[in-house]
């Protein structure tokens, strides 16, 4: 059952907001637009419902609507038409009050820089959605140390945020917004701040606090590993527009082509990049000393489906899925070559990506690169695809 | 040149304007010239009748433990103060005082509802600017001769004067400090639904505070620069002493009486400015 249903919504921003839209009832581009009126289209008439429990990701390039998206979602901005349903009540038609009544205990937000009150404590802080409500001094208090504990900060409650790590402020942050115990969490690029290792335990947690929580959260990203990790469904947005709605998996193996190809025309980089410039580090197991216990407590270790196997002088051999090595562990096989698999996707170092496009969405593992037999590395669907949208990590002197 | 456009009686009209202004808003001039101006002159007296060594002893340790325990300002209030006494100008002391006091809690009472309104509207802004450059800019004797017309002489049109000089800074300084509120604040205070006044007493005004009392500060400054030219409407007060030394051209009188304004003038600086960094 859908909890937050949002359909035709649009932002204009400028005075001819009524041009504009009939402008882009013709199929005018956003560049045509702002020519033609002086207006800039930030949200052009999306529709989108999500679902009690679901992570919701909302993933876009700077300038694609994605912020200003997710501020029509809560009227941060005033939309410019359509509306947000939120049981059964418009949001974008509703007076001040009422809003404010939603907002109180329907909605939180958590923010990217955190919006932490610096001139309050850390339970003070997450005490404010309550404070507002005019909730009595014990219980608020009560409330947010709940909701700090949760958030595994207890211990925390009279520091102030500048004392804190950026982690350890967006947990707050997260917090404040967990305590009013809201129906639906919007979370504007609430990991962005963070370090990259940071990010990844931020997202975890966020993931173990949802096993048991079961909230509805809608996460805007421009990152599209967070995106795929995160994710029940992801929306794509460009110009305002939501390009595609899928699960990671639809979006990986059956991408609106269109997007990826202008993804490609706009940054160019598929033509530029290789192989040998996306491709990350191997997890391996040395075929003449491991078994499949190893492999399977390696792959256990990080999380991989399969592994890829090398001799002594890191020639590739092949894979081996955990499937495999577990069945084998159970009878005791000793020698991986038993289960060894060679049909493995492979490509040298200078291979250009737009080449390996064809490859990538075919393929159930990793694509090994190799230099002649030696593995160098290998390739994944989410950092290939970042890669291309200019976001992942590039080494560009290979 | 341009001798076909008559003169514009522009002088005629402001008289005719202050003169209306006294007639007709008399009911409220007057007694705030008499009870309030009583009033303020019982306060004056009120602090020139306690022995002078006792005000001493308050602002030394006053000074002492607001700026954290420190002895520079304690060491320099007592030396400035025993020399103010020293030179018998004690009773004007408490006059100034007393004058800048009131000139710049009624600028702050005027001052920071004007600057919050300008914070929250733009069309207020677009007013209130110009008034405020006029305010500031505009030379301060020219505020005497209306202040006069108003409320004759003495205390409070000094008051009056001062107060149109100085309160521009606690206006400009409130509007900046909770314009400077960043926006990613306030709008977590708006998404937890807080009402606009939640909004301004829990986020905007805390986080302003800084900018407030660093423009509070300089109101008391303007305040205390009003002091001479207050007095030549007959404003008692270290002011006194400085004009007329001036008119019998008395050099060390009129130096004696300048320093004394300004020692009055650092510790009541270095008072505010120890609030705001707090």
């Amino acid at each position: 059952m859908p909890v937050i249903e949002v359909k035709g919504l649009s932002k204009v921003f400028g005075k001819n907001a009524k041009e504009s839209l009939n402008l882009l009832d013709e199929g005018k581009k956003k560049e045509e637009i702002l020519q033609a009126t002086g207006d800039t289209v930030g949200v052009n008439r999306v529709s989108f419902e999500v679902n009690q429990g679901e992570v919701f990701v909302i993933m876009g390039l700077s300038g694609s609507g994605k912020s200003t998206l997710i501020r029509l979602i809560n009227r941060l901005i005033e939309p410019t038409e359509g509306s947000v349903m939120i049981d059964g009540e418009d949001l974008a038609q509703m007076d001040k009050d009422n809003l404010r009544r939603v907002r109180r205990e329907k909605l939180s937000m958590v923010f990217q820089n955190f919006g932490l009150f610096p001139f309050r404590t850390i339970l003070e802080n997450a005490e404010y959605g309550l404070e507002v409500q005019g909730i009595a001094k014990e219980e608020r208090a009560k409330k947010a140390k709940e909701a700090l504990e949760l958030v595994g900060l207890g211990s925390y409650v009279h520091q102030y945020p500048e004392q804190l790590s950026g982690g350890m402020q967006q947990r707050v942050g997260l917090a404040r917004a967990l305590a009013n115990d809201p129906e639906v969490l919007l979370m504007d690029e609430a990991f962005s701040a963070l370090d990259p290792l940071i990010r990844k335990d931020m997202q975890d947690e966020l993931l173990d606090l949802q096993d048991s929580m079961k909230k509805t959260i809608i996460f805007i990203t421009h990152d599209l590993d967070e995106a795929l990790r995160i994710g029940d469904r992801i929306a794509l947005m460009k110009d305002g527009l939501i390009v595609q709605i899928g699960t990671p998996e639809e979006i990986l193996t059956n991408p609106a082509n269109e997007y990826v190809e202008r993804f490609v025309e706009d940054v160019d980089r598929s033509k530029v990049l290789t192989a040998g410039h996306i491709m990350h580090r191997p997890e391996t197991v040395n075929i003449d000393k491991h078994g499949p216990r190893v492999a399977l407590e390696r792959m256990r270790e990080e999380g991989l489906s399969s592994i890829y196997v090398v001799d002594g002088h890191r020639n590739l051999k092949g894979y081996v899925t955990a499937d495999d090595a577990s069945e084998a562990r159970k009878k005791e096989i000793k020698d991986l070559n038993e289960i060894l698999r060679t049909d493995v996707p492979k490509v040298p170092l200078d291979k250009p990506m737009q080449e390996i496009i064809e490859i990538i969405y075919d393929t159930p593992v990793p694509i090994a690169v190799v230099d002649g037999e030696k593995l160098k590395g290998i390739i994944i669907r989410g950092s290939f695809l970042a890669a291309l949208a200019g976001e992942g990590e590039v080494k560009t002197n290979v | 040149m341009f001798d076909f456009i008559p003169k514009i009686p522009m002088a005629n009209w402001i008289d005719t304007l202050t003169d209306w202004i006294v007639d007709t808003f008399a009911f409220i001039f007057d007694p705030l010239k008499n009870e309030f101006g009583d009033f303020i002159e019982w306060i004056a007296d009120l602090l020139a009748s306690i022995p002078p060594f006792i005000i001493m002893l308050l602002v030394v340790v006053g000074a002492f433990f607001i700026t954290g325990k420190k002895f520079g300002l304690a060491a320099f209030s007592l030396v400035g103060l025993l020399f103010i006494e020293n030179q018998g100008l004690w009773t004007e002391l408490m006059s100034t005082f007393t004058l800048v006091l009131t000139a710049s809690i009624l600028s702050v009472i005027v001052g920071v509802p004007v600057g919050i309104l300008m914070s929250k509207s733009k069309v207020a802004e677009a007013i209130i600017l110009p008034i405020l450059d006029f305010m500031q800019t505009m030379p301060a004797f020219v505020y005497l001769i209306p202040a006069v017309a108003f409320f004759s002489i003495g205390m409070v049109p000094g008051i009056f004067a001062s107060l149109i000089f100085a309160t521009p800074p606690t206006v400009r300084f409130t509007n900046l400090g909770i314009r400077q509120v960043s926006t990613e604040l306030k709008e977590a205070a708006e998404a937890f639904g807080s009402t606009g006044a939640q909004k301004l007493f829990k986020l905007e005004l805390p986080m302003a505070k800084g900018t407030i009392m660093a423009g509070i500060n300089q109101t008391v400054m303007l305040a205390l620069s009003m002091v001479v030219i207050a007095s030549m409407i007959g404003a008692p007060g270290l002011g006194n002493p400085v004009v007329s030394a001036l008119q019998r051209a008395q050099a060390g009188a009129g130096f004696v009486a300048g320093i004394s304004i300004v020692i009055l003038a650092i510790i009541m600086d270095r008072y505010t400015q120890s609030i705001y960094k707090k």
